[in-house]
């Protein structure tokens, strides 16, 4: 965001640099039950933003202090590979992971049953393996995916976009020029099913109004979002079911 | 560490010149190959290998070259056995375990003298192309090394 050398212009003849109209979604594809030796894991490619999550649990909890007698703790950790930006990134957690892991979480956790799994863990384990922009919403998207793969019981999937401001004008779905040089970046997250917006940050400048327009957009994308996810997970328990 | 039940059954299978996941003898596993996945990477692959999956990336970078060996370029190897692969791993610092795995495949790689480290000085004493090689594991069953 307001870094300095971006493109002059990001919209030309109504499109974006990419090509795509303002509130076009990147080409979007997800696959559940990718990592065998997960409960749940899914795939998910959103341009050319690429993530891998993958579900344990629910499971015994550890340290056991931790355990709540009355419902499931959600534990959720976001990684990028080191060669998944254009400068390596050190490996392991950084203060920019730790935020995203606790937002995705706390975006999560409204979604699940917890109460039916007391005195376990689920974990939730995110890799970024390419970054191109929207991670923290891709992993999201993703991670909903994989919790309904492991048999998480859930009261509906959480979808999640970005929504930004360039050229003065609200975005769907930045891609990193947009987002790194862009005047506004406004990811959420959202249960279709039960019209809940359970992730809005902000990062830039927007009017109140713009804002509102912006949400009713992302909440419009995320719609759409949901049909790819439960495309995703009809697909591999189709084929379950065939075995 | 095998239970001596799964010991007899699996011999019975051997003396069929069979396994227990339907392979001959001499079968491999399938193996899928695919390279350079990741845009973001310099170089990288993708490996399948039956149900164990791994994910490379290789990145350039420009840095000082060690005094020892002034005109050489700089191999760095690294192995993540991330949480995300088994129930088995856990989040932290690399353990003995991936530790291993990362000196294995950099000794494979350095005494293979697959990279001429010697043609990557850009400046001696000063500027050499330093090679990150990021090792990921995705899925895993057996021999992670081998592949």
């Amino acid at each position: 965001m307001g870094g300095v050398g971006g493109p002059e212009k990001f919209i030309v003849n109504g499109k974006r640099l990419d090509g795509r109209k303002l509130d076009e979604l990147r080409p979007l594809m997800i696959k559940a039950g990718v990592i065998p030796n997960a409960d749940g894991s899914a795939y998910l490619k959103m341009g050319s933003t690429e993530v891998l999550v993958s579900v344990y649990g629910p499971r015994e909890v550890f340290p056991k202090h931790l355990t709540d007698p009355n419902k499931a703790i959600l534990g959720c950790l976001y990684d990028m590979v080191s060669f998944s930006t254009s400068d390596r990134n050190r490996p392991g957690p950084s203060r920019r992971s730790t935020e995203i892991s606790k937002v995705i979480r706390e975006s999560l956790l409204p979604a699940i049953f917890l109460e039916k799994y007391p005195r376990t863990k689920i974990d939730v384990y995110i890799e970024i393996i390419n970054a191109n922009a929207g991670t923290r919403c891709a992993a999201t998207t993703a991670a909903s995916v994989a919790l309904a793969d492991a048999g998480i019981e859930m009261k509906g999937l959480v979808s999640s976009v970005a929504v930004g401001k360039i050229d003065g004008k609200l975005a769907l779905d930045l891609f990193d020029a947009e987002d790194n040089f862009g005047q506004a970046d406004v990811p959420l997250a959202y249960i279709s099913r039960t019209d809940e917006l359970t992730l809005l940050q902000m990062d830039g400048d927007l009017t109140s109004d713009e804002l509102k327009k912006a949400i009713e957009m992302g909440k419009k994308a995320c719609v759409r979002i949901a049909e790819t996810q439960k495309a995703a997970i009809t697909e591999r328990f189709g084929k379950e079911a065939k075995k | 560490m095998t239970m001596t039940l799964i010991k007899s059954y699996l011999d019975s299978l051997l003396k069929k010149k069979k396994r227990e996941d339907g392979r001959g003898l001499y079968d491999y596993r399938e193996l899928k190959i695919d390279v350079n996945p990741i845009d973001k990477a310099n170089g990288s692959a993708r490996v399948k290998l039956g149900d164990t999956a791994v994910l490379v990336g290789v990145k350039l970078d420009v840095g000082e070259p060690f005094p020892d060996s002034p005109n050489d370029g700089i191999l760095i190897t690294n192995a993540e056995l991330a949480p995300l692969a088994s129930a088995e791993f856990e989040p932290g610092p690399p353990r003995e375990d991936a530790i291993e795995l990362a000196r294995v495949i950099d000794r494979g790689i350095r005494e293979s003298k697959a990279i001429a480290l010697d043609k990557m000085c850009i400046k001696p004493k000063e500027k050499v192309w330093i090679v990150f090689v990021w090792h990921h594991t995705i899925n895993t069953r057996i021999g992670i090394v081998r592949e």
